[in-house]
């Protein structure tokens, strides 16, 4: 039987959660292989564009990690992350996109156990939902 | 030269594009020197059969207002872009969808069953709905379909430039006509304004560039109108806005909501504006910023107001 | 049957078709007057801020969107329950007075006037803007577009934008008037009240001294005996901003009076399959289908109605003007269809009267603009008249003040089931068995519905003034046998 094997995009932010992984890897921990990584400098660079391009474009959920709030490597960056992702959850619920497919938290460098947690976590609740609706619906309708 | 041959058409628009090609004032005059209007249905004689008898490229620019909502719109876009030679997206809807693009936000069936069942003076227990082909005792009468999501013009049909506003101010809409009528246009795809920037360039309230602790609706404060009105905590979305209005909407006292569309460069102008919120929020307390942010209510209504069907996600999600 | 198609209807705000059905005989059966599109905003306003909704719905007509503003804010200060400052109220009556002057100017020089001014019949290449302005003189001509433009820059001086403007806001308005800008606007009213009287003059010189035209007016062809609404103030005057609304019945007795908030109790709408507009009609009287008359629910709401359906006009020249149109077409009501061009022009200078009023008001510069609303929203009614009709806005919100429901009825709605009545009538009185159809036909069916909406004018002055219309006749088979156009 065919699982579906959801596609996540994971951002990692240099100094702490992508060193997280990498501690991940070195430590041979496994976890759920879905993810496709991808590196910024800090997790504020995430502009909230790159999660909805990254879901248009084939994702079916996107995981961003940054260093944990007063550890971030340039002081405030994070901050702008918890913002920015606030307001973009509460405007996907508006457009019915469920809330488990978009994810914040925060993995510092010495935590390669946490990281692999976390994969684990939102790939399952991602797997729940199936994939991602893509296509947009343009046919004629007929009344009534 | 002989005059240019110019066609107008709106779509599934509100006629304040039309309104807004006369309000160049005496400038309609130069126009009309250099131009002969073939097809324009709001206000002159022609009709689609006189369109369709034209040769293809024979119109040298058409002017499109409205969004693509029905097979109508869809069809008329198509036939007027074979015949034209220039193809211009003219005022929001044409451009990214504006007003009517909310409907994506809902499912048609729900839209239709509002529309003729639900609201509370409709009296129409059978649940009769309008009918592509209906029979009348008479005969038979057709109307076009309705598509379930709306979309903007480059989306149906190949676009060559964009003149943004919802409407476009005077000024926008006489460079657009003064580039036409000179023959001195832009790069193909171009967006037709004075400014490529941010509206916060032109606008002339003085800005200190302050972070927000709180966001306020309009009726909730008296800003001063004389200051930056998103210093003092309101939505002003001329952040993350196209200037070359004029900034009209800050100087009568409201914060900018977007109507010019992205700054130049820009995929997805509500995430950008969202972004740019992000950045204004003043704490370092995640849960401040939390709260902050949930005050913040209709994001996608306010985000999007304007270019929903060009956004990144087109529409919402529905069953 | 055999059906003629005229598509699309033209010089009309909003896309439109008529289908007229012929029997063997050769006389029409039916006409059908459709609207082929729909947008929703019944639907996508909700989960919209309400403070939000004066910008969101005025993009439902580009032409009045100053009707849908108002409506809408006025349904916002019940919603919240706030009361504008007295400032604010004139503020927002000046701006709409000033919108009134433009848009009836507008619909009677540049669409509908050119078939009287020039006469029904009048080559096409002349039923125009043009052939007005040669007929009256290129002063007029320029007045005519001065008219316009500088009440446009009353509307963008109050409202912050000509097109689309933002200053409506539940508890008041978002700008001030300054007394350098008061005193251009009272100046521009003053004119407004000159060009106004001019107007009228010329439609008496024109037209009720013309003896073919008044008896046009006068005639069946153009008559439906039908209810008449429209908003008054306390002293049963035609008010545009705010009041009551009051509907006579055809003998012009008052039917109903209602507040805004009642009027779910006085209105229906019905659906059709063949069109995608609501036709709405009296609650109280009920849908007896599409007929006229003391038994049928259908209801006009337009200049005529209103002033059917009010005692009178609240300034002195207009209200002369009233009672000179009343006596000359024999009493109240005015069943006539085409006399409310007349009614138009009446109501053009009462605009520019009251917006010379207001101009005048000490009050109207004052700073206090807006009163900070206190109590959760929850409901409201706003009504005003647009041009083409009575205006209702109705909202429900949650504590928040987002919108959760949402129920309008437009201006030009109201007059959907009567525009229906009045163009197969029109069409019966003008096709016959054996008649060929003529340029001069089918424009005698469009004088019809153009007396009932105004829709957007084009200042060009290379307007033809013919209307793009196209009739076919098909037989059983659906080959033609007969087709007539008027398009060059």
């Amino acid at each position: 039987m065919n699982r579906f094997e959801p596609k996540i995009v994971v951002f990692n932010c240099n100094w702490c959660s992508y060193a997280g992984a990498d501690l991940a890897g070195t430590s041979r921990i496994q976890y759920a292989p879905n993810i496709r990584i991808i590196r910024v400098m800090c997790s504020g660079r995430v502009e909230p564009y790159f999660i909805l391009e990254a879901l248009q474009a084939g994702a079916d959920g996107v995981l961003v990690l940054g260093c944990h709030p007063g550890e971030c490597h340039y002081l405030e960056g994070n901050y702008r992350t918890v913002a920015r992702m606030a307001l973009l959850k509460n405007m996907l619920a508006q457009f019915g996109i469920e809330a488990d497919r978009v994810r914040l938290d925060w993995v510092s460098a010495s935590e390669g156990v946490r990281f692999a947690g976390i994969v684990n976590q939102v790939t399952e609740a991602v797997r729940a939902l199936g994939p991602f609706q893509r296509e947009e619906t343009t046919e004629e309708v007929a009344h009534g | 030269m002989g005059k240019l041959k110019v066609a107008l058409y709106w779509a599934s628009s509100c006629g304040g594009c039309d309104i807004a090609t006369l309000a160049i004032g005496e400038k309609i005059l130069d126009v009309a020197a250099a131009a002969d209007i073939v097809f324009w249905p709001v206000a002159m004689d022609f009709k689609y059969k006189d369109v369709e008898q034209m040769a293809e490229q024979s119109i040298d620019a058409c002017l499109f207002n409205g969004a693509i909502r029905s097979t109508e719109d869809e069809h008329v876009a198509k036939m007027l872009r074979s015949k034209s030679k220039i193809m211009i997206a003219y005022g929001s809807c044409a451009y990214e969808g504006c007003i009517p693009g909310l409907a994506n936000l809902f499912s048609m069936k729900s839209v239709l069953e509002r529309v003729y069942v639900d609201t509370p003076s409709t009296d129409n227990e059978a649940r009769v709905y309008p009918q592509a082909k209906v029979k009348v005792p008479e005969g038979e009468l057709e109307l076009p379909r309705l598509y379930s999501t709306v979309r903007a013009l480059h989306q149906v049909v190949d676009v060559d430039y964009f003149v943004p506003g919802c409407p476009p101010e005077p000024k926008t809409t006489w460079l657009a006509l003064e580039a036409l009528v000179t023959g001195a246009l832009p790069e193909k795809g171009s967006v037709i304004s004075h400014s490529n920037k941010a509206l916060c360039e032109e606008c002339p309230l003085p800005k200190e560039g302050k972070k927000v602790k709180k966001f306020y609706r309009p009726h909730q404060i008296i800003p001063d109108p004389k200051k930056c009105l998103l210093d003092q905590g309101l939505l002003c979305y001329g952040v993350a806005t196209r200037g070359g209005c004029g900034a009209m909407c800050p100087q009568g006292g409201m914060p900018c909501t977007g109507c010019y569309g992205p700054v130049e460069g820009v995929v997805d102008q509500g995430t950008h504006f969202l972004a740019a919120l992000g950045s204004l929020i003043d704490s370092v307390d995640p849960e401040e910023i939390q709260r902050i942010a949930d005050e913040i209510v209709d994001p996608a209504g306010r985000f999007y107001r304007y270019s929903l069907p060009v956004s990144l996600l087109r529409r919402a999600r529905t069953a | 049957m055999r059906k003629i198609m005229i598509d699309p209807i033209t010089r009309l705000e909003g896309h439109g078709k008529i289908a007229i059905f012929l029997d063997e005989e050769g006389e029409v059966a039916n006409a059908y007057v459709q609207i082929p599109e729909l947008r929703g905003f019944e639907k996508f306003c909700e989960g919209r801020l309400a403070e939000d909704m004066p910008q969101i719905t005025q993009r439902i007509c580009g032409v009045c969107p100053e009707a849908h503003h108002l409506a809408s804010t006025k349904a916002l200060d019940n919603v919240f329950q706030v009361e504008p400052t007295s400032t604010a109220r004139k503020i927002r009556e000046l701006l709409y007075s000033a919108f009134f002057v433009t848009d009836h100017t507008t619909h009677f020089y540049i669409l509908a006037g050119p078939d009287f001014i020039m006469g029904p019949e009048a080559p096409p290449s002349e039923r125009n803007i043009l052939g007005v302005i040669g007929k009256v003189g290129i002063e007029l001509g320029k007045r005519v577009i001065q008219t316009r433009q500088k009440n446009h820059w009353v509307i963008q001086t109050l409202g912050g934008r000509g097109i689309h403007p933002v200053f409506g806001l539940p508890g008041g308005v978002s700008k001030a008037v300054s007394e350098e800008d008061r005193k251009s606007i009272e100046e521009i009213a003053g004119q407004g009240v000159e060009f106004a009287r001019l107007s009228l003059k010329i439609f008496d010189d024109l037209i009720l001294q013309n003896k073919e035209y008044l008896d046009m007016v006068l005639s069946d062809a153009y008559t439906n005996r039908t209810y008449y609404m429209g908003l008054v103030d306390e002293n049963n005057r035609v008010n545009f901003y705010d009041g009551k609304v009051r509907v006579v019945d055809p003998q012009g007795k008052e039917f109903a009076k209602y507040a805004p908030s009642e009027y779910l109790e006085h209105l229906s709408e019905r659906v059709e399959p063949w069109t995608y507009l609501k036709f709405p009609y009296l609650k109280k009287v009920g849908w007896n289908g599409f007929t006229d008359g003391e038994k049928s629910g259908i209801y006009r709401a337009t200049p005529l109605s209103r002033l059917n359906a009010a005692d009178g006009m609240a300034t002195p020249l207009a209200q002369e003007e009233y009672e000179r149109m009343y006596t000359t077409l024999g009493g109240k009501p005015v069943h006539h269809t085409l006399a409310t061009h007349w009614a138009r022009l009446i109501e053009l200078l009462y605009a520019a009267e009251r917006m010379l009023e207001l101009s005048k008001d000490p009050e109207i510069t004052d700073p206090n603009i807006r009163t900070i609303p206190t109590e959760t929203p929850h409901e409201g009614v706003g009504i005003v008249e647009a041009p083409r009709g009575t205006l209702t806005h109705h909202y429900i919100t949650d504590e928040k003040g987002i919108m959760k429901k949402c129920n309008l009825i437009v201006g030009t709605t109201n007059n959907y089931a009567a525009i229906n009545l009045t163009v197969k009538k029109a069409a019966q009185g003008v096709i016959h068995k054996g008649k060929e159809i003529t340029e001069g036909l089918l424009n005698r069916i469009e004088l019809a519905w153009r007396a009932y909406d105004p829709c957007m004018g084009c200042a060009t002055h290379k307007l033809p003034g013919e209307l793009p219309v196209e009739v076919e006749l098909y037989d059983a088979d659906g080959h033609i046998i007969d087709s007539s156009s008027r398009f060059r």
